[in-house]
């Protein structure tokens, strides 16, 4: 027995590097935040929904609890967990508000974390207490009207005045624009310099020269406030800056290797939900004098939907366990790629298993329809993580 | 949680994936052809513990965990999916239900030189009219005295042509339907145990697939597995396991057949430039890898949790379906980028492609797959 008799491979019975389970402390967290969801946000989400309405004070609570700077560190007032609890997080909140989740994820995410990889020590002092407590949310503006999947072509510009950087230009597609306190804004400080001239700031919505546009109307997420937000010789303190003058697209490209976790999290949550109402449902509903669910066509559906949330849920904690490795750029493009995808898929199965009630408003899964749908487009559309994950594996 | 394989099942990795390249490499084109059985692969496999990775070593296997397990059928297949099965049927089917439900006795006689890879085994549950449906079957068995008296024949038995021992499945209460299906474990040379010869398959060809016929076939009743009337909670315990291994064989399979695509992709040249600097290439890839991510994924959650002893039928069943399904179209894409090529037999990929297409239909179909799913998600969940 050559191989598995050398000595190093003796120890490899019974122990396993691999370990599927959760810990107590997860499994608490998880229970808790479920418990939140449903008893707190689940009762107005429909309402919300129609309405457009920001639920500032749900976010209030959230930030008490510690969801909305979950991975900041407890000196800067997180809750210093890791990405995997985070992802577990965000999935019971999508799992009853995709629109909760967005905001969750951006103050997280794009906001938070990179002002905790990227910021100074005093700026991190200055604003990741707030924002991780709920006192404040958080926005991110890279995206223009010009320049969505190519980032690197933005026309934002900061100029250096003194102690100020002076910003103009207009971001579009901004999650939390109108509610928002703080937000990481990517923009040019080297014209000459294509993509090594941008650089990352910190621009709080007060800033002289700072205004938000008018809430856009979109297909869903519509609790979720998105806006356009421009900067008209808006002045900030030169110690807003992150990291360095030039490093601007490498902060945005890590934020968002790391962001689409949270993203991939919010779709194995609306995954979960559409799967748990086609199940509802087809025990429910009768036709032809039998429950829907003893139909093997729709078993067949069902299988399939609880298949491809079990490949989507093992990708994303795949990835949200491995996020220290080389390869953390790639699963997370992975699992954003395959779990949006599969939730797309999810929700138009089980509205297909509602038939003509899935149609209609008073069903749950309607909504879900139409909030699964921007989770293939943000944070890197379907084809940029497909470009990512190619660039990867054909090591360019 | 931690999705990281140990320092062992690395090394274990590595050493299997250099087996398979020096063992079983050089032979999956010429076997494929020819259909012969690879005898000489399954003997150097068993003499590295390959032949009962997860039995312990006091039954003459390697005393290793499942993970470990999925590891050894994924490399095997990812260069011959033939050798694969040949393993998989081994280890999952028949020194599986062996070590789980055989008694000291037989565990002694028939899993050691099983697990040691000195005998070779098979599992001999369908039949002509029984396939899905296993509580169907109609091969009987008699008891006379001391004696068991086996009755019927048997179909689409890996490793068939070559085994020395099979478990094979006959009732002895026809009426009873399956609470009449009983387990046997027959050695090969018995009087009236019957094989038939190789059969030309669309793929896994030289796995030894044939008929089984039982001819007034008698054995003592000691050889039984389990009480009269368990076969067929040994049969279905038995392929929830079978399902982690014919998931690592789809894995192994889509892997090798990406391997390959990739290569072949940063070589060939059209239009001015790489196949490989096409957008639609990489697409391509990207989806391959992805999916293949998700598969193995699947399959060592499955794998891990029967380790753990776990609920695990539901989550074998997954991996089973997801990874033969996403075999199957990684195979097709691979064939694709290779263009004319890929359907040629200068190039791997047609027998990829043709290998993956059983892991859709062996140890239980993915409509049966399907099946188990959804009465765990709408009844038992």
């Amino acid at each position: 027995m050559a191989i598995l008799t050398e000595p190093t491979l003796e120890s490899a019975s019974a122990t396993s590097g691999i370990d599927f389970g959760l810990t107590e402390d997860q499994e608490l967290l998880v229970s808790e935040i479920r418990r939140f969801a449903e008893e707190r946000i689940r009762p107005g989400v429909a309402e919300r929904d129609r309405k457009h309405e920001f639920p500032v004070d749900i976010f209030r609570e959230m930030g008490e609890m510690g969801l909305l700077g979950m991975m900041v560190p407890e000196e800067y007032g997180g809750a210093g967990l890791d990405a995997l609890t985070y992802c577990l997080a965000m999935e019971e909140i999508a799992r009853v508000c995709p629109a909760t989740a967005v905001t969750m994820s951006v103050t997280n995410s794009v906001c938070c974390w990179p002002i905790n990889r990227f910021g100074s020590e005093e700026l991190k002092r200055r604003v990741l207490p707030p924002l991780a407590t709920g006192e404040a949310i958080g926005g991110f503006g890279l995206t223009e009207p010009g320049a969505g999947s190519d980032a690197g072509s933005l026309r934002t510009t900061a100029r250096r005045d003194g102690d100020f950087w002076v910003l103009n230009g207009e971001k579009a597609w901004i999650t939390n624009a109108g509610y928002a306190k703080y937000f990481v804004v990517v923009a040019r400080t080297n014209p000459e310099a294509g993509k090594r001239g941008l650089s990352a700031f910190v621009v709080p919505a007060d800033a002289p020269g700072f205004s938000v546009g008018q809430p856009e109307e979109k297909l869903g997420l519509k609790a979720s406030l998105t806006a356009q937000i421009y900067f008209s010789e808006c002045r900030i303190p030169a110690e807003n800056l992150l990291s360095q003058e030039g490093q601007g697209l490498k902060i945005a490209f890590a934020t968002l290797d790391h962001s689409r976790l949270g993203i991939a999290a919010q779709a194995v949550g609306i995954h979960q939900r559409a799967l748990e109402l086609a199940v509802a449902y087809a025990k429910e509903r009768v036709q032809f004098g039998v429950p829907i669910a003893q139909h093997q066509a729709i078993q067949f559906r069902i299988a399939q939907i609880a298949t491809e949330l079990a490949a989507a849920r093992i990708l994303m904690i795949g990835a949200a366990t491995q996020e220290h490795t080389s390869q953390a750029g790639r699963l997370a493009a992975q699992a954003k790629l395959y779990a949006s995808e599969a939730a797309n898929r999810a929700c138009a199965e089980s509205l297909q298993i509602h038939g003509g009630n899935g149609f209609h408003d008073d069903y749950e899964i309607s909504r879900l329809y139409r909030d699964v749908r921007v989770t293939t487009i943000y944070e890197g559309t379907s084809e940029m993580q497909r470009m990512v994950i190619a660039r990867h594996l054909l090591q360019k | 949680m931690k999705i990281e394989l140990s320092e062992e099942q690395k090394l274990l990795q590595e050493n299997v994936r250099r087996f398979a390249e020096e063992v079983a490499k050089p032979r999956a084109k010429e076997i494929d052809e020819s259909g012969e059985f690879p005898r000489s692969f399954f003997d150097q496999a068993g003499e590295i513990g390959l032949a009962g990775v997860s039995v312990p070593e006091e039954y003459g296997g390697a005393g290793m965990d499942t993970v470990s397990y999925t590891i050894v059928i994924e490399e095997i297949s990812r260069v011959c999916a033939t050798s694969g099965v040949i393993l998989s049927v081994n280890n999952s089917l028949v020194c599986d239900p062996l070590l789980k439900f055989g008694n000291e006795e037989q565990k002694k006689e028939f899993l050691t030189p099983l697990a040691a890879g000195q005998k070779l085994g098979c599992f001999a549950l369908t039949e002509p009219g029984a396939g899905s449906d296993p509580s169907g079957l109609r091969s009987t068995a008699r008891r006379d005295g001391d004696d068991y008296v086996l009755n019927g024949n048997k179909v689409f038995i890996t490793n068939g042509t070559d085994a020395d021992v099979a478990l094979v499945f006959a009732s002895v209460d026809l009426a009873k339907k399956h609470k009449g299906i009983t387990c046997f474990i027959v050695p090969a040379d018995t009087p009236g145990y019957h094989h038939g010869t190789h059969e030309f398959k669309l793929g896994v060809n030289a796995s030894g697939t044939t008929e089984l016929a039982f001819d007034n076939l008698r054995i003592p009743a000691r050889f039984r597995l389990g009480g009269e009337g368990e076969g067929f909670k040994i049969a279905m315990a038995t392929l929830d396991g079978g399902r982690i291994g014919i998931a690592a064989q789809a894995v192994g399979i889509a892997q090798g057949a990406f391997e390959e695509a990739l290569s072949y992709s940063q070589q060939r040249e059209q239009f001015d430039q790489k196949l490989a600097d096409f957008q639609a290439i990489q697409f391509y890839l990207a989806d391959m890898a992805t999916e293949i991510d998700a598969g193995r994924l699947l399959t060592w959650k499955a794998a891990w949790a029967k380790e753990n002893q776990k609920r695990y039928s539901l989550e074998a069943a997954q991996a089973k379906l997801f990874a033969s399904e996403m075999a199957q179209r990684v195979t097709n894409k691979a064939l694709q980028i290779h263009g004319g090529y890929g359907y040629t037999k200068e190039y791997n990929v047609e027998r990829y492609f043709r290998d993956a297409r059983i892991t859709e239909i062996y140890e239980g179909t993915s409509e049966i797959q399907k099946m188990v799913i959804a009465d765990w998600v709408l009844n038992k969940a």
